[in-house]
């Protein structure tokens, strides 16, 4: 690592924000110093805690971040914010808003925010992403807030860098099919209803009960006689006696901090949970080994690419378009150079 | 390998509360493939100032149609200065009469962006103070 490297990690580690920015960018762009850097981080990483906010656009997911930061300083926590939006795919530009919202953490030292954009593949963006958690982790900060737009993927690859996901919903945006096509209800360790104070707020905690099939009998269709007792006593959310966790659903109303922190003893509930039945371990060990992977294939790759002869890569393409050949023979084929 | 994006602050200091010049900007520069953080309105120097650092900016927009600029923009260049971010490309714009043009760029304001300026103007700006 080059000297100017070296300085910017030593200034990190002292808690300066400047050095902290700096890196984080380097990281972001890959630049050639990003490896070093992270290579020097990694072993003052692995105690903060990761939380993933993610959600619908509307479900007022930064307001909510805002408020729950607060809440942590409340309780003299440390608190590192990754707000991500999405890259246009047209201009590869990004308009990145989130801050409007948290105008409330401003000036204090306490907080660090990033607004990230989601650049080129969304497999970029959970390394990215990842790499940044490391940074404000080695920086000391105790609870990472990470906040994504729930629309797919990107969200399910943050949630595997997290410790804790917490999906936001919202009153009136769309009915709970949409939720399940959109697939973020299986990564949710805790759901927050926020703008609980919007009419339909109940229907929505009512859709997120009966898709945990705990909703009352006479909610979900199913008639029963007058006075029979329930078939099932209902279970209280959070740890199971069978060691599973059932995830709390959460009313907020984040712009008055209303059950705010409700949901940030949840989540702390979940990390005690998590620790107490090796899930913590589990987790991290599970982003370990994806991280590996991710690093490995990369550099399998380039590896390959740069052994085979000028133009091979694009013949075999060319080839394959003409149906000359089919890709899995063409990558048999191609696998013959390999160093 | 990603190649390194132009990030951009764009905020409006002081207590105008009339965004749609800075919206439009930052709208014209994401079109135009950079990052763009937005801060909204009524912001102070020092907010603006600590946001630039955490998101590492190469470029923070100040947009003011309130008339506070000789008092705002000194106020937040000094503020760069202190954090070490003298190489952070100062732009102003909005309503700025053109006798406070040259004073603010003796201060360190590297370019005022007045009504009528083509958002396509102030890309090639950036494009060219960034690169250079």
């Amino acid at each position: 690592m080059d000297q100017s490297a070296d300085a910017l990690l030593t200034a990190l580690l002292a808690g300066n924000r400047r050095a902290l920015a700096r890196v984080i960018s380097l990281i972001e762009d890959d630049a050639a110093e990003a490896s070093a850097l992270l290579s020097a981080l990694y072993a003052h990483t692995g105690r903060a805690h990761v939380i993933g906010i993610t959600g619908a656009p509307g479900t007022g997911k930064s307001t909510l971040v805002n408020a729950l930061a607060r809440a942590y300083r409340a309780q003299g926590r440390t608190v590192g914010v990754i707000a991500v939006d999405p890259t246009s795919p047209f201009s590869g530009g990004a308009l990145l808003g989130d801050r409007v919202r948290m105008r409330d953490l401003a000036g204090d030292p306490g907080v660090f925010i990033r607004s990230m954009a989601t650049r080129g593949s969304l497999g970029g963006l959970a390394r990215a992403a990842g790499d940044v958690i490391s940074v404000l982790d080695a920086a000391g900060f105790e609870r990472i807030l990470v906040e994504t737009v729930g629309v797919g993927q990107a969200e399910v690859d943050i949630a595997s860098a997290a410790h804790t996901t917490v999906v936001v919903e919202a009153p009136g945006l769309g009915d709970e099919v949409q939720a399940i096509k959109a697939g973020v209800l299986e990564i949710a360790d805790i759901f927050a209803v926020n703008k609980a104070d919007r009419e339909g707020a109940d229907r929505t905690v009512l859709a997120l009960q009966m898709m945990q099939g705990l909703a009352p009998a006479a909610a979900t269709g199913h008639h029963r006689a007058t006075g029979a007792p329930m078939p099932h006593p209902q279970p209280q959310p959070g740890p199971q006696e069978d060691g599973s966790w059932l995830p709390p659903i959460q009313k907020t109303i984040a712009l008055r901090g209303d059950g705010v922190d409700a949901l940030r003893a949840w989540i702390e509930r979940h990390a005690v949970y998590l620790r107490a039945t090796g899930g913590w371990t589990r987790r991290e060990t599970f982003r370990a080994a994806t991280e590996i992977e991710r690093i490995l294939r990369d550099r399998l790759l380039a590896a390959l690419l740069a052994s085979l002869p000028a133009d091979c890569f694009a013949q075999t393409v060319a080839a394959v378009v003409r149906r000359e050949t089919d890709p899995y023979t063409a990558a048999t084929r191609l696998l013959t150079y390999a160093p | 390998m990603t190649e390194r994006k132009i990030r951009v602050l764009i905020a409006k200091p002081g207590l105008d509360g009339h965004d749609r010049g800075a919206k439009v900007v930052a709208r014209a520069l994401r079109d135009a493939g950079m990052e763009v953080i937005y801060t909204g309105i009524r912001q102070t120097p020092e907010m603006i100032v600590e946001a630039a650092l955490q998101e590492d900016v190469d470029v923070v927009g100040l947009s003011i149609l309130s008339g506070a600029h000789m008092a705002l923009c000194p106020r937040i260049i000094e503020l760069l200065r202190r954090q070490g971010m003298d190489d952070v490309v100062v732009l102003v714009g909005g309503i700025i009469p053109d006798e406070d043009v040259e004073p603010l760029k003796q201060l360190g304001v590297k370019g005022v962006f007045g009504p009528g300026t083509s958002t396509g103007e102030i890309v090639e700006f950036i494009r060219q103070q960034v690169a250079g």
